[in-house]
Order: structure tokens, then sequence, then C-alpha cells
């Protein structure tokens, strides 16, 4: 263990595991859940973890609590994490709102599980991505990301902290029973000061403070309770001083900027992975544990000599809009296989303008689609 | 209120944010008073106004965070507990009060006020009840007697209350408390001393809200309220919370109930860290 409490070698843990070092790197010390399959291991880790740490592990009566917490705690100044599966991700869908209204730092880990409902909670399903960009009520941009494997929970969850630091906005880890119970080699690199980003403060002696006042990043700086601001803030629409602003000329002031503070930076938020695209007819687009099996069904393809290609989506919101949108000019099909009847594939249709086909490979959960299927539906198109 | 060398009047100038009046409230509304006396208590506790943060649900109780000169916090209608003990964990030097209404603390968010009062969480919950939501229009709430007319129990609540001090005492809370807002001058006093009590501390708040619930329930004036709480109060420091419970026209008990010590959820964490580090040490 380094000085600061974070890990560091080679591990061979599951992806839940990696997730809560991740956390534990990033700088998390305020972890609050309630127990669910399959999301239960990162809690349990956290648990073990922060006390030794100097951070604070509460399970609360529920998610909603968890969800408030983990917001009360990161406007003590503390980076803070909770861990869920869909029903709790259910749950959570309201101050998730608030997190964004107030454009409080934090992470939600969401385990999917199959649903709806209670489904099949210990088996695989990818079926909360659309939840995730539009689960709570109004308008309003979030970011989430996709990890594939236990490394890449680790790598996903330090960057996660750090966009949700960065941007003020809670950042959603769209992960899945399969990475997050798969054991893989994880190697966890010393991590710096320099590694970590930390929310944008007021500067002291720089006038009044006003909580929702934005230089052109579009990202006020965030003062913390207790530094003798005495500062508001509401979920209520607001002005720039935190104020409640019950007017539609205020609420248009707000929400543009919150979408547009997402929006603007997308090209700095948006991750994805491409494998053989250059020549691609044919490009099969995934995500999280889909996009191991996707990769591995191209390159069958590709044995056949058929030109596919593959993009992997890590960050799936905001949505890697333009990169599609290049693809589509110059590719005939995307196929987009995920463990849900059709969700991405609305969203790489609606950005493919027309250009390019889309075909859903839907799977309703429990476990993993065959490369067999996928490859069958390449080769269908290539027909 | 202020006294007569003019006390009062500062104390609102350092507590109140004066540029947010003038206040939403109804004329008559017990909230009002209720806010002057917590405004005090945060004077005479001698705490550090820039530590303490007050964290309020959704109601017109529930905008008492809007007007205070501190860290304030108005979260979503239920949630100002969760947040609280987040807030409170993440920083224990600072001091939580979460300020709300009864159908916010005991209805949607009771399940939170439960837990909190069991964890001993060091808080100190303010709750206005009025024995309906005001907010939304006077639909009948948690605390709303047998028979009271609310406007969606328009033949008579059919519903029993729940006794919040008895519920709280069961829970776990520490310190109890209720005065309506007749007794203001016992309100201060009982608002400072569960700032200071560490871990959880309750003070229910019997409040008028004549522009809905006192409409429909012959009370039609804030005076007509507190007429009937002057007729109808009995002071009873120390009753046990299961004779305390209130009804349509019965006696209004009030007083401090419970005043007990029991380790906070905060030492008890300071103590299993000091385990976690001392094991993790020895493997
Ligand atoms: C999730 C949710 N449900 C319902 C509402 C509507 N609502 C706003 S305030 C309120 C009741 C408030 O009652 P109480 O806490 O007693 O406060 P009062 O207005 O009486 O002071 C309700 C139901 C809401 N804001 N959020
Ligand atoms: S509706 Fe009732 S509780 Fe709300 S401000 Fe008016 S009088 Fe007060
Ligand atoms: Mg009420």
């Amino acid at each position: 263990m380094t000085d600061n409490g974070h890990l560091s070698g080679e591990f061979f843990i599951n992806g839940d595991v990696a997730c809560a070092e991740g956390a534990i790197s990033a700088g998390c010390r305020f972890f609050a859940g309630y127990p669910i399959t399959p999301a239960t291991e990162i809690a349990e880790r956290m648990s073990r973890r922060l006390p030794v740490v100097g951070g604070t592990y509460i399970q609360m009566e529920d998610e909603i609590a968890s969800m408030n917490a983990i917001l009360g705690a990161s406007w003590a100044g503390v980076k803070s994490m909770t861990s869920t599966s869909g029903p709790g991700f259910s749950l959570m869908m309201e101050n998730i709102g608030l997190g964004v209204m107030l454009e409080t730092p934090c992470v939600v880990v969401d385990i999917q599980r199959a649903g709806p409902s209670t489904g099949l909670p210990t088996l695989v399903g990818q079926q909360d991505v659309m939840q995730a960009r539009w689960g709570s009520h109004g308008s309003y941009e979030i970011i989430a990301l996709s990890p594939d494997s236990p490394q890449h929970m680790f790598d996903l969850t330090v960057k996660a902290f750090n966009l949700s630091e960065k941007y003020r906005v809670p950042v959603l880890i769209m992960s899945d029973e399969v990475v997050g119970h798969m054991s893989e080699k994880v190697v966890i690199p010393e991590i710096s000061a320099a590694d970590l980003i930390y929310r944008k403060m007021p500067q002291i002696g720089s006038g009044p403070y006003h909580p929702y006042k934005a230089d052109e990043s579009l990202v006020p700086p965030m003062a913390i309770a207790g530094q003798g601001y005495r500062f508001h803030v509401t979920g209520l629409t607001h002005d720039e001083s935190g104020y409640p602003a019950m007017t539609a000329a205020a609420q248009d002031r707000l929400i543009t900027r919150l979408v547009d503070k997402i929006k603007t930076h997308a090209d700095d938020i948006i991750l994805y992975d491409e494998y053989m695209t250059d020549d691609a007819e044919i490009v099969v687009c995934a995500y999280g544990i889909t996009s191991r099996i996707a990769r591995y069904a191209v390159k069958l393809a590709r044995q056949q000599g058929i030109k596919a290609g593959f993009l992997q989506l890590i960050t799936l919101w905001p949505f890697a809009e333009r990169r599609v949108r290049e693809l589509a000019s110059r590719v005939k099909t995307f196929i987009v296989p995920e463990i849900n009847r059709g969700q991405i594939v609305y969203e790489v249709e609606r950005c493919s303008c027309g250009k390019a086909r889309s075909l859903s490979v839907p799977h309703s959960g429990g476990d993993v689609h065959k490369p067999e299927t996928i490859l069958a539906a390449i080769k269908e198109c290539h027909a | 209120m202020p006294d007569h060398e003019g006390n009062g009047h500062s104390i609102i100038a350092k507590y109140l944010r004066q540029d947010r009046l003038p206040h939403i409230w109804c004329p008559a509304c017990g909230i009002g008073p209720a806010l002057n006396c917590f405004l005090r208590a945060i004077d005479k506790s001698g705490l550090d106004p820039d530590k303490i943060s007050v964290i309020s649900g959704i109601g017109c109780s529930g905008r008492v965070a809007g007007y205070v000169k501190l860290d304030s916090f108005h979260t979503t209608h239920g949630r100002a507990i969760p947040f609280a003990t987040g807030l409170k964990l993440a920083n224990p030097e600072l001091k939580a009060v979460v300020f709300s209404g009864d159908g916010d603390l005991a209805a949607i968010g009771g399940n939170h006020l439960i837990h909190a009062a069991r964890r001993n969480v060091d808080m100190t919950v303010i709750c206005i009840n009025n024995f309906n939501y005001g907010m939304t229009g006077g639909q009948v709430g948690p605390t709303a007697p047998y028979d009271v007319r609310t406007s969606t129990t328009p033949y008579g609540n059919f519903e029993s209350p729940f006794n919040l001090p008895l519920l709280l005492y069961a829970s776990g809370a520490t310190y109890i408390a209720r005065w309506t807002v007749l007794h203001l001058h016992q309100l201060e006093n009982t608002m400072t001393e569960a700032l200071l009590k560490p871990g959880f501390s309750f003070v229910e708040v019997i409040s008028p809200c004549p522009a809905v619930y006192g409409r429909m329930n012959k009370e039609p004036e804030g005076l007509d309220s507190l007429k009937s709480y002057e007729k109808r109060s009995i002071i009873k420091n120390g009753a046990d919370p299961k004779d305390v419970g209130i009804t349509q026209n019965g006696p209004i008990i009030v007083g401090k109930f419970i005043d007990v010590d029991r380790p906070t959820l905060h030492t008890n964490l300071a103590v299993v860290a000091e385990r976690a580090k001392k094991q993790v040490k020895n493997s």
C-alpha cells in the first residue's frame, strides 16, 4: 500500500473489487450503498478499505438514501461513490437529477443485471443504458462510461472521478454482471496527485461568491460547506446566486448551461476504441462485455475475407455522435449487439442520418451473445 | 421579535438572508415564528455559524433553507436527512440541522427519519408539524389527527396519525421535545439545547397553517389556532412519549420528553476505524 492508501502492483481480482480500488486510488473517501447482487462486492470492499484510509463507509436504509448521502458528502468536500444494480438504479433516479441540478461531483456505479423488475438478479444485462441517459425527469446531460474488463473497471473508475470533479456532474459507470464478477489480472499503477482532478474552488478575495456563476468553461467553482461562504443551493431552478428564480428565462439560462457544459466538452469526455475500421464496410458497434465478443466476431469475419470493423463505445453518454457520423459516411452497415432489445442501436441509427443501415442484434439478458450470432449477422449483411 | 435592546434585529441581520425577502409564507403561518426561534437559538448556542449547514426537503417548511444566512441545501422531498447524514459523516466538524415539514420528514422521508435516529447520527431535526401538506394545498399527512378535514379527506380523515415523539423514541433518538409556536421562549431554549446535544435530537413544532389546514378545520385565522393551542397545551416535561399522541380536539402535551446519552454514530465509527487500522497493520 502507498502512503495515500491506494494499492499498486499486479492483482488477480474481479471487476467489482477493481472498481472499489479505482475509487480508493481516485481519492474517494465516502461510500454509501445498499446491498444488491451483482454490485455487493463493491460495497463489501469499500467497507473493508475505507476505514483504513481515513474514509467513511455507511450502509444506508435504501438506494434513495445512498444517493443523497453521497451528494451530501460531496458538498462537505469529500469524493464520494455509491454502487447498485437495476432496481436500486431506478430508485436513485430522482436524486441523480438533484446531483445534476446542484452540480455535484460524485460517481454512481450500476452493475447491470437482466430486468425489468427483479428479473435475473445474478445474470447479466445491459438494459439500463437509456435509463442512464434519460432516467431522471427533466432536460439534462450526463456522463456514462462502459467498462469491458476488471482492468477497465479500475481505469474508468479513476476516470469517472476525474470527469465528475472537472465537470461537476454525477458520472455513471454502466458496467454489467459479467464484468463485475469476472476475475482477471489488474495492474494498479502508482497514482500521484498529478493524475487526479479536484473540483475548482472559489478564489478567496475575489468578491462575493455566486455558486452558479461560471466562466467560459461553463463549470462554476464549487465552495464546500464550512468554508464561510454561507451559500445556498437548491433543486429549484436558480440563478447565478443560487437563489430560486421561477421564470422561463431563468430556466432556459440554467438548463442551456447545464447541457452545454457537457456538450461543448464532448471531445474531452468521449472515449472509444476501434479495430479494423479503416477499410470496413460493416462496423460492429458494441460496449461493455459485449464489445469483447463483438471484437472476436469481427476477427473471425476478417479471416473469412469480410471487410468488417469494430467500434467500441467506452463513453456511452454523451454519445460518440461525431465518430458514428463520420463512419456512417463510408460504411454500409452498423451492427449493434447489446444485451437488451435495442437501445444504443437507436442512437447509432440517429447519427447515421440514413447514410448507413443499422442492424440490431438484441439479447434479452441472462447470458452474453455468442460470437457466432454476431458473425452470422455480419455475414448476412455481407451477402 | 427584537428585545428592548434591539438585539432581535441584529440576530435577523446576522442569520437571515434579507436579500431574499419578502418570504413566501402566508400571513400568520407558524413557520416564521419557528424560524425566528431557530435563529435566536443559533446565536445563543455559541456554535460557529460558518460550520452550521441547514438542510431542508420540500414543502413550505422546507423553504427555511432558502432564508437562513448559513450554508444551506434545499434538496428533494423527504431526502434532507440522508443528504445531511452524508454531509456530517464526510466532515464531522460541521453541525447538520434538518429543518422541514411533517409530510417531508414522516411520510415520504419516514424511513430516513427512523434510521437516522437509530444510528444516532449527530444531527438536529426540526419538524414543523402543521398536520397537513401545506405547500400542495392542504392534503392529509402522516400526522393529521383522525377525522380532521383536509383537501383529500373531505369526509374526515379515516387514518390514524403518527405520534412523532413516540416514533422517535422507539427509533432511538436521544433528545425529543415538542412545543407549539405559542411557546416561543421554551422553543428557543429547546432548540438551543438540541443544537448542542451530541447525537440525534428531534424538535417537533406544532404550527398553524391558517391558509389551508386551518381554513378546513374551523381555524381560518392564525389566531384561532393559537387560541386552540393555548386552551389545549399542557406542559409536561419528562412525559412518557406513549402518552403524548395528538387528537383533533384533545390536549397537546408539550415539553422536553427525552434527554438521554448514547454513543453517537460518529464515536462508534471512530472506534471501528481504529480497530481497522490496527488489524491491517498486524496482518
Ligand atoms: C417526490 C415528490 N412527491 C411529491 C411532491 C409534492 N410535494 C411538495 S411539498 C409536499 C408536501 C409537503 O408537506 P410538509 O412536509 O408537511 O410541508 P408543509 O408544506 O406542510 O410545510 C408535496 C407532497 C414533491 N415535491 N416531490
Ligand atoms: S400554506 Fe400553510 S404552511 Fe404553507 S405558508 Fe401558507 S400557512 Fe404556512
Ligand atoms: Mg406540513
